[in-house]
């Protein structure tokens, strides 16, 4: 089991899941898909909506794109890639409708706004034009995954201190004064500011020379 | 007051796209290190807002008419990459000297998220013609201010503070945006729009 453990250490796939997870976290590590984690962690049921949306998306863009790498010109690469990912994201907000109406219209026009999250983008960019379809759908889960971990702690902090609710149960008890600020848009710079903090300090990361 | 001047002044101070709506961060973030390249950003995401807002309103009636409206993101995107390719084609040919100046930000543009953001803004509060121009181009000024307000500080910032390891470069930046977002606040009711 223990040989197991260290071989699995040296194949690819663990290493691609490791580094979309932990080691190059998109957002606070890259720094990418800042406007929806912002906008969209007021409530946690939101972020959960959200974070899966955003790994359906990149999975299956990131594989489309793997698949026919070969055949797209590089002149062209950037149009071709916003058709998919349009294309994608047209299904999902479509799926949200029929099957979620009240999260959808919760959400509005931020499920639209998928489209220009810069970590599609910037996967297929990196990672999916130069790599086979299995280590494509491989990045793009663990990418999703990392945003969505990020996306889910910090709603967890913004629902609780905001509204005194989790998941809309309420958990502070009776005589719980709402921080009304948690709800707004400083709140969501200071939580994401706390958490790019704690995951750079954690790996000692040092951002280059600007 | 004219509710068409209410519109602007709402989306420039109070309902400020970036500052109130949180879009458009990741080049908010990326190019706020000093105010020449933001000011130079923000320009160009001014024009780039507002003519594809009075663009796509048209198309987006169009789209009505035939019963596809589903389709709109995929029309939107492709109008804004098309708009953006002519206006740097444009601007190239027409006025060279703003074109170097402007450099790699035209481009950046096609996937900056307020673009599309007023375009699905529109769809979803009915706006009329006037009021898409007006919303547009004001929420276009608007980001810019923001941008220069945090180049501003971030530049100040660079050269003489000592910040903890994890904080610096873009870490500080989300706080300092937290304080310019705070006191954005203090504009609530200055222009009583319904948005």
């Amino acid at each position: 089991m223990k040989r197991f453990f260290a071989r699995l250490g040296y194949t690819k796939g663990f290493n691609v899941l490791k580094k979309g997870f932990w080691l190059e976290n998109q957002v606070a590590i890259a720094v990418l898909g800042i406007c929806s984690s912002l906008a969209i962690t007021n409530k946690v049921e939101n972020a959960i909506a959200m974070g899966l949306g955003v790994t359906f998306v990149v999975m299956a863009s990131s594989a489309m794109i793997a698949l026919i790498r070969n055949f797209i010109p590089s002149q062209v690469r950037m149009v071709t890639y916003m058709v998919i990912i349009s294309t994608f994201v047209i299904i999902v907000q479509l799926f949200l409708k029929a099957y979620f109406p009240a999260l959808a219209s919760q959400l509005g026009a931020y499920v639209g706004l998928i489209i220009t999250n810069c970590i599609v983008m910037g996967r297929a960019e990196a990672f999916a034009v130069k790599n086979p379809v299995k280590y494509a759908l491989v990045d793009g889960f663990a990418s999703g995954m990392g945003y969505m971990i990020v996306l889910i702690a910090a709603s967890t902090i913004r629902e609780v201190l905001a509204f005194g609710t989790f998941l809309n149960i309420p958990v502070m008890g009776e005589g719980w004064v709402p921080w009304t600020i948690m709800a707004l848009a400083p709140g969501g710079f200071f939580v994401i500011a706390l958490f790019v903090w704690f995951i750079r300090d954690r790996q000692q990361f040092v951002e280059g020379a600007e | 007051m004219n509710p068409l001047l209410e519109l602007f002044i709402g989306s420039i101070l109070n309902h400020n796209i970036a500052l109130v709506y949180i879009l458009g961060m990741c080049p908010l973030i990326a190019i706020s290190t000093n105010v020449k390249n933001a000011f130079g950003m923000g320009i160009a995401v001014f024009l780039v807002t507002g003519l594809t807002a009075v663009i796509n309103w048209p198309v987006y009636e169009f789209l009505k008419s035939t019963g596809t409206e589903d389709l709109n993101l995929l029309v939107f995107m492709i109008t804004i990459a098309t708009t953006v390719q002519f206006l740097e084609i444009g601007i190239e040919k027409f006025l060279p000297k703003i074109y170097n100046s402007f450099g790699i930000y035209l481009p950046l543009i096609t996937v900056n998220c307020i673009v599309l953001a007023i375009s699905l803004f529109f769809v979803n509060r009915n706006y009329t013609f006037e009021q898409t121009a007006v919303y547009g181009f004001g929420s276009g000024f608007g980001w810019m201010v923001a941008i220069v307000l945090l180049a501003g500080v971030r530049e100040k910032m660079f050269k003489r503070s000592d910040l903890p390891r994890g904080l610096q470069g873009k870490g500080i930046a989300f706080i300092l945006l937290g304080i310019i977002a705070l006191a954005f606040i203090g504009f609530t009711g200055i222009a009583n729009v319904t948005f």
